[in-house]
């Protein structure tokens, strides 16, 4: 056997390795072989649906609905968050663990609630802050709140270092994930100047009356160990039509929350943005978030 | 001699129009105004009454009015820390007809329409809410929405928020491990999932 012959039948047989085994099941042969959701047509989507579906329903021995309805034209989603109101409650957190069928052990949970103390020097010192404060009751005296979740860049840094483009923006500003083409590198994680985005270490367990069966393939269908996500302003709802708010704006007991189309000069981010104080979170590093954190007092 | 008529023709022209011109801005701009001042067709959650106490007319239409401001001896549960030194009862409650509420102008509102009481002190706020930035609403970003009242969220007597009791705070990371499962709680009427840790 000369030296190419060997490699050849070394690669091969690396590569039989590699496959899934002969009798497995069709399923898992179609997702070794699925395509990168960008490159697939109608027909392609609606297969993978069906074989998603069915894999869901055999595990949670529930009915799943997947959508993969596209972005609705004209509409660049935009969010606002009113600093002056928010009093830390984390209903928003619960929601939208609940919504998005979030693991809850390993625990993931998309927004976290920050507690500064008044008069610190808070905007560009957020290590200084407080993830896990625990009072009888919120607001505490003397502290303010900054929730920070996903801020859907216009130039997200995430999708600019992701090695196989699992993650990317969408053309009405939501960026998301393919949980099947994430290799779970986490080099988005290590890019998020917002620490937007979650890992899967472990299985991800839900229980199984909690689970939200109206899901979106690029959203809250539920997820795979080794898979990254994040916040897609609840992309399974926002891209109805109408499309209903997030989550997290319609928990939120003091209304703090906002959320419109930036095209639409009529929505209730386009009046704040042009009525309020607003500032974008980290604003020097130049990623031009879209959520806005803005002051109405 | 023709350009002479052409430019007589074009002034009279101009002239004819430069009314109707302006006529159509008023126009523009009272519609404008109209729309600024209309609240929003997407309306309302229901005002939340204690149990058994509307129609107000029930015990009240048997009773004449004191309008004497006083100490009351029903609805003592009422702490009215809204303005105190300047405000009473009858200064939004309607002292002839119980179930409406007044506005200073002397008009009458319902209670599904309190909106219109508020707005009368808290002006800039009534803006805020009408657009949506001000306060609560739930529905669709691009169609109906439900706005919330004034008084769902804040107590028209006392309108002082209440605190309220935070969530679990996040799983620290040395505790990750050590989530033993969830449970749930109720809270608002909905059940929420939260972690349960070994001990």
């Amino acid at each position: 056997m000369n030296r190419r012959n060997f490699l050849k039948t070394a690669a091969l047989g690396v590569g039989g390795i590699l496959l899934p085994a002969k009798d497995s099941p069709a399923s898992v042969w179609e997702s070794f072989f699925q395509k990168y959701y960008r490159e697939m047509n109608d027909k392609e989507k609606k297969d993978v649906v069906a074989r998603l579906e069915k894999e869901y329903e055999e595990k949670y021995k529930k009915h799943i609905k997947v959508k993969t309805n596209a972005p609705l034209p004209k509409v660049l989603y935009g969010y606002g968050l009113d600093l002056s109101r928010c009093v830390g409650c984390r209903r928003c957190v619960y929601a939208c663990v609940t919504e998005n069928n979030q693991s809850r052990n390993p625990q993931i949970q998309y927004i976290t609630v920050l507690q500064f103390e008044q008069g610190e020097k808070w905007v560009s010192d957020l290590e200084e802050s407080n993830k896990y404060y625990n009072p009888e009751t919120v607001p505490a005296p003397e502290h303010f709140y900054m929730p920070v979740q996903c801020q859907q860049c216009e130039k997200p840094p995430c999708v600019k270092v992701c090695p196989t483009q699992a993650t990317w923006k969408e053309p009405d500003g939501i960026v998301v994930v393919d949980y099947n083409w994430c290799i779970g590198c986490r080099y988005c994680m290590a890019a998020c100047p917002y620490n937007a985005r979650k890992f899967n270490w472990g299985e991800p367990t839900i229980p199984v009356d909690e689970i939200n069966t109206e899901t979106h393939y690029l959203g809250n269908r539920p997820r795979i160990k080794g898979a990254v996500e994040k916040c897609t302003f609840c992309i399974q709802r926002v891209r109805e039509n109408p499309g209903r708010y997030p989550a997290c704006v319609e928990v939120c007991p003091v209304g703090a929350r906002k959320f419109g189309n930036l095209l639409d000069p009529e929505s209730e981010i386009r009046v704040l943005i042009e009525t309020k104080r607003v500032f974008r979170l980290k604003e020097e590093l130049n990623t031009q978030p879209k959520f806005y954190y803005f002051f109405s007092l | 001699m023709a350009g002479k008529l052409v430019y007589f023709l074009l002034l009279v022209v101009v002239m004819v129009a430069m009314p109707v011109y302006s006529e159509a801005q008023d126009n523009t701009t009272t519609m404008d105004n109209s729309t600024e001042n209309d609240v929003p067709k997407f309306v309302t959650t229901k005002p939340q009454f204690t149990e058994g106490i509307f129609p107000c007319s029930n015990c009240h239409a048997a009773m004449t009015p004191n309008r004497q401001r006083r100490e009351l001896s029903f609805h003592t549960e009422i702490q009215l820390n809204h303005a105190k030194r300047q405000r009473w009862c009858l200064d939004c409650h309607d002292a002839d007809n119980r179930n409406v509420l007044k506005l200073a102008n002397g008009d009458h509102v319902t209670f599904e329409e309190s909106y219109n009481l508020c707005g009368q002190c808290h002006g800039n706020i009534f803006r805020d809410w009408k657009t949506g930035i001000h306060g609560k609403r739930i529905g669709y970003w691009n169609g109906d929405k439900t706005y919330y009242l004034c008084v769902n969220c804040h107590n028209p007597h006392s309108p002082h928020f209440k605190p309220l009791k935070p969530l679990p705070m996040p799983a620290h990371p040395q505790d990750v491990t050590k989530i033993k499962s969830t449970t749930s709680i109720e809270v608002d009427g909905r059940k929420l999932y939260i972690p349960v840790y070994e001990k």
